[in-house]
């Protein structure tokens, strides 16, 4: 059962991902991007992490995208040149090359059991609100403080830089 | 098998008393104003010369929706332009799947909670699928390919992104009292007593937050006072190019959002399904009084107790709804971000010294 439900869920994401790229309407593309964050937040539901799905919904899926939407919307593209510089497409493969060996370093780097099946199992009450909180108050409770002050700092910035008169 | 069919008989059952709702909430709709305005209102529908207070009118409305022309402008986005409708009505719906609208039913040696999906999550499921009905109205707005259209979206948009922002603050406070996100456990703990007499109704321990939900809400749901991003009585909002049974759409997605939203506050606030003195066992009144009802009785009475509450905070909507002028969009931000948003902080930081004084 849950076998299915993943294999579902990884087309939709794989074919929805490809989508993105593809698709030349940008309107299309941003919409493609929703779908697969969403896939991804079911995802998580599967993997028992109900508060990772929960935020990145209503971060992701939610919140940033439909600021992506705005932006796209506002520029009115209707097409984007074809070709471009070939020195941007060499650009482009190097960059994308780069990211391959990044993506595949990291995967190799994570130790999957041989007889995990499609997905493992998770400790109880592994993704609840109550579990992540704690860690995050606890553990990791100076990065948390410091990401908030990040994120301060740059409300503070586009305030300022948007803001002429204040 | 038994537990499959329960759990499609509630979501069938739930689905239904969703959608009739809905269509009984735009007569409440009609008959209130028409009352508010001194007028007779909606009562010219009528089957075999039956009119029944124009209950028919629902009816008259759906089958004008559906035989109306279906219309598509002309260099729009044909397929966007269908999708947008759905995407606003589905999350509508969806988020009613969280809220506990009775007790545990038990019969014989069966037990059958009285909701959907009890979900660690229950709150934020409320607040991820709320955000997603954005798209619709943005979608439609840019579809229609019109000016106008557009920017009656982006105002739309920009509304509810910021209101969602103080909709979450001012219910942190609600979280932090009762440790929980999820509501069946909210509801139950809403069944004790304050002080040996007073129901521990989240209204009684979050008055701030209650006032400051409420505006958020109903700016969440687009209607007057906030109904810039459709400007009813001017058309020229993100629905101008819809017709036919699109727009209906959007016209009873809102009306399950005044829904939804009235069992939130009555699940959050209101005790959901708890009647004060009630419990699993009968009436047990603070001055010492008891009556035992059996099982049965007590659901049956929880149930009927939250649709109550839910017919109440309708009714409020619509009456709120026909009452007040329409906000001008610099004050419908400065309300949001000046107003609400420092004493929606300002009650988090409150309750926070509250709880850590009582403990």
């Amino acid at each position: 059962m849950e076998a299915i439900f993943f294999i579902i869920l990884s087309i939709i994401i794989i074919f929805s991902s490809m989508m993105v790229i593809l698709k030349k309407n940008p309107i299309a593309s941003v919409l493609f991007l929703i779908l697969a964050l969403f896939s991804t937040a079911a995802m998580y539901v599967m993997l028992m992490a109900p508060f990772i799905a929960a935020i990145q919904i209503i971060v992701y899926a939610g919140a940033i995208m439909v600021l992506f939407l705005f932006v796209i919307m506002l520029l009115n593209l209707k097409k984007i040149n074809e070709g471009g510089a070939v020195t941007l497409k060499i650009l482009g493969v190097i960059v994308a090359g780069l990211m391959m060996v990044v993506t595949a370093v990291v995967l190799r780097s994570v130790a999957i059991p041989a007889d995990s099946g499609f997905l493992r199992s998770s400790p109880e009450g592994f993704g609840t609100v109550e579990n992540v909180g704690m860690t995050l108050f606890t553990t990791y409770l100076l990065p948390f403080e410091i990401a908030s002050f990040l994120l301060l700092a740059a409300i503070i910035g586009a305030v300022v830089l948007a803001k002429k008169k204040l | 098998m038994l537990q499959t069919a329960i759990i499609l008989a509630k979501i069938w059952g739930v689905l239904l008393t969703l959608v009739s709702l809905a269509a009984i909430m735009t007569w409440v709709e009609r008959k209130q104003s028409a009352v508010m305005q001194d007028r007779l209102g909606a009562n010219r529908a009528d089957v075999l010369g039956l009119r029944i207070i124009g209950l028919f009118q629902p009816m008259a409305d759906g089958l004008k929706m559906f035989f109306k022309e279906d219309f598509v402008p002309a260099r729009g986005d044909k397929f966007l332009h269908t999708l947008a409708p759905m995407i606003a009505f589905f999350p509508a719906l969806l988020t009613f799947a969280v809220i506990p609208f009775g007790d545990v039913l038990r019969i014989g040696t069966l037990e059958i909670p009285l909701q959907i999906a009890n979900l660690n999550i229950g709150y934020l499921f409320i607040l991820a699928f709320g955000g997603l009905t954005i798209y619709g109205t943005v979608l439609a707005g840019w579809s229609s390919n019109n000016k106008y259209s557009l920017l009656g979206g982006l105002r739309a948009g920009a509304q509810m992104i910021s209101y969602e922002v103080v909709l979450g603050l001012s219910l942190v406070g609600l979280i932090m009292v009762f440790g929980t996100l999820q509501l069946d456990i909210m509801v139950k703990k809403q069944g004790e007593l304050l002080f040996g007499f007073l129901p521990a109704w989240g209204i009684f321990l979050q008055p701030l937050g209650f006032l400051l939900f409420l505006p958020s809400a109903i700016a969440e749901t687009k209607r007057v006072p906030f109904d810039l991003p459709e400007g009813e009585s001017e058309i020229i909002g993100y629905y101008t190019e819809y017709s036919g049974m699109r727009f209906g759409l959007f016209y009873f997605a809102e009306f399950i959002e005044i829904i939804v939203l009235s069992a939130i506050m009555a699940t959050l606030f209101f005790g959901g399904y708890q009647i004060p003195w009630l419990y699993a066992e009968g009436f047990q009144f603070p001055w010492g009084w008891e009556w035992n009802l059996p099982h049965l009785l007590v659901v049956i009475l929880q149930i009927g107790s939250f649709f109550a509450k839910i017919a109440f905070f309708c009714w409020l909507q619509v009456l709120i709804r026909w009452t007040l002028p329409r906000f001008r969009y610099d004050q419908l931000m400065r309300l949001c971000w000046v107003n609400i948003l420092p004493l929606a902080v300002l009650n988090i930081v409150l309750t926070g010294l509250v709880l850590m004084i009582l403990n």
